[in-house]
């Protein structure tokens, strides 16, 4: 005999998945709008960031009322507590778009610096995390969702390198400081949202497994993310 | 004068279901050698229709102020849920809706109850009328110590059905709607006392269907079931409330908050709140309902 309320839950993951989609194709849009420097794609990007933002209050309301009205236990109570945190990390996917989209515009008024290889680079890899963890999502995979969680380091490793290069533009021209600095700009909202999917895959460790890895709480006794090289980073101070 | 049961019934409307309590589909079968339909009253769509409606309704067991001035509106197709602690009233009132409390000497009433057109407590009111109407199920299953087929028989009997393969259909749709007739389909002729506790309490739905009822009364009517056949009403009691309305008196929040549209809270007599189940679990008014539901009290 199914229950009513199973019908409920799938409402609520086929509404997730919606949004994701909608947050993907944001940031698919805003580094387009980057690319062909195109500023009328970019405040399509706004526009769409508020159906997203709508999203996530109907989203929220939803998961108060299932705990209200349905008292879900077990999985049913992680999945729940888990879709509020996803909603929240997929609306802030959103305005990172908004962010790379401001950027886009900006840049779109005045000479290229450079051609953009390692920002639409990240954006693939980026897009690509997001995409895998509302997949592990779907089917509860959690050890699929563990090794998305290291793809991170590639794309925290091309945001130093680009970091690195556009510093190097601006000691060479300072007048091209305001472009390389929308530039680092953009690569930090992607380096971001690529921390945003592995947020989300750690939620997906926790619906599966009842286990929190968040803040490298799976890390081996020497403080090293298990199975992953971590390469020196004392000039980063720690930063990810 | 006895009701005459309409022989011309419209089909019954499928009744929705995500899925199937059960092995079999619902077969909705036509009534045997209708002649020219009549329309059915009251089933039309439309703007929801207060089903239920209490105004000042006030009851006296003798000296003892029972329910204070109760002012109710209770929506067609909709599913009621009563809350509140043991001797807030809430099966009083449940019982003044069929005029049960009329079996208890010394009871008085003020103020007024209507259930559709019907003003429940006028003198004129033909109370076995009322009863068809409004039919009740109990907190302990009571089917009659006789087959399963007569115990839903029955009362479209005492309404003077006499046709054979009339009363079998109507049991037959009415176990189905019960979601038993996979169940006992192949014995309807023995005992209903041989029916396990959830499966009589589905009889005593069935049975109560099987007159055509407006109005369902529930009194805690999953409260002597284990947890399995509990979660079997709960589910009917949504599968119905598409035909019927319904009242549940229930002390378990948590099911009234499954299972209802609207919620009443009582306390001491008084309606405290009523409103959509969904806003009175999340963000109710009044205090007394937060204090109560989060366990503060009661």
């Amino acid at each position: 005999m199914e229950r009513h309320f199973v019908q409920e839950f799938e409402a609520l993951k086929t509404q997730l998945l919606q949004m994701g989609g909608r947050a993907e194709s944001i940031i698919g849009k805003a580094i387009e709008a980057l690319k062909r420097r195109d500023p009328a794609l970019a405040k399509i990007v706004i526009e769409d960031d508020r159906a997203i933002d709508r999203l996530e209050i109907e989203i929220e309301e939803r998961c108060v009322e299932l705990l209200a009205l349905q008292q879900p236990l077990a999985s049913d109570l992680r999945f729940i507590t888990a879709s509020m945190k996803i909603s929240n990390d997929l609306e802030r996917v959103g305005d990172h778009g908004v962010n790379i989209a401001g950027s886009a515009i900006k840049l779109s008024a005045e000479p290229e610096l450079k051609p953009l290889v390692d920002i639409p680079r990240m954006a693939t890899l980026a897009a690509g995390m997001l995409r895998e963890a509302l997949d592990t999502f779907v089917r509860r995979d959690a050890d699929r969702a563990r090794q998305l969680v290291k793809r991170d380091d590639e794309v925290d490793a091309l945001n130093r390198q680009l970091f690195r290069e556009l510093i190097s533009y601006m000691i060479e021209d300072p007048r091209s400081i305001t472009r390389a600095m929308e530039l680092v700009l953009v690569a930090r909202n992607l380096e971001r949202v690529a921390d945003l999917a592995t947020n989300i895959a750690e939620e997906v460790v926790f619906i599966a497994e009842a286990r929190i890895i968040k803040h490298h709480a799976e890390q081996g006794a020497e403080g090293q993310r298990l199975g992953v090289p971590t390469p020196a980073r004392e000039d980063d101070f720690g930063r990810t | 004068m006895t009701l005459e049961v309409p022989r011309t019934m419209p089909p019954k409307p499928e009744i929705p279901r995500p899925a199937q309590i059960g092995s079999l589909a619902p077969p909705v079968v036509p009534p045997p050698a209708a002649p020219a339909a009549a329309p059915a009253a009251g089933i039309e769509a439309g703007p929801a229709k207060v089903a239920v409606e209490t105004r000042e309704f006030s009851l006296y067991y003798g000296a003892r102020h029972a329910l204070k001035s109760v002012n109710l509106d209770l929506p067609e197709g909709t599913v009621t849920a009563i809350i509140g602690p043991s001797g807030c009233g809430k099966s009083t009132l449940l019982r003044s809706f069929n005029r049960m409390n009329d079996l208890i000497p010394g009871v008085r009433v003020e103020g007024r109850v209507r259930i559709s057109d019907l003003d429940v407590f006028s003198p004129s009111t033909d109370v076995v009328e009322l009863r068809r109407r409004v039919g009740m199920v109990f907190q302990r299953p009571n089917p009659f110590p006789k087959s399963i087929f007569e115990n839903v028989a029955f009362g479209l009997r005492m309404l003077g059905l006499r046709d054979a393969a009339e009363l079998e259909w109507r049991v037959e749709q009415s176990l189905l709607q019960a979601a038993l007739w996979s169940e006992v389909r192949d014995r309807l002729g023995t005992s209903a006392l041989s029916l396990s506790g959830g499966q009589q309490q589905r009889l005593c739905i069935a049975r109560c269907l099987a007159v055509e009822p407006e109005v369902v009364l529930m009194d805690e009517p999953a409260s002597a079931l284990d947890p399995t056949a509990t979660a079997r009403i709960e589910e009917l009691v949504l599968q119905l409330k598409s035909r019927y309305t319904l009242i549940v008196v229930t002390h378990n929040m948590q099911q009234a908050a499954r299972i209802s549209d609207r919620t009443a809270f009582m306390l001491e007599g008084a309606l405290v709140e009523v409103d959509e189940t969904r806003k009175l679990f999340t963000s109710p008014s009044q205090r007394l309902t937060e204090d109560y539901i989060t366990g503060r009290f009661g």
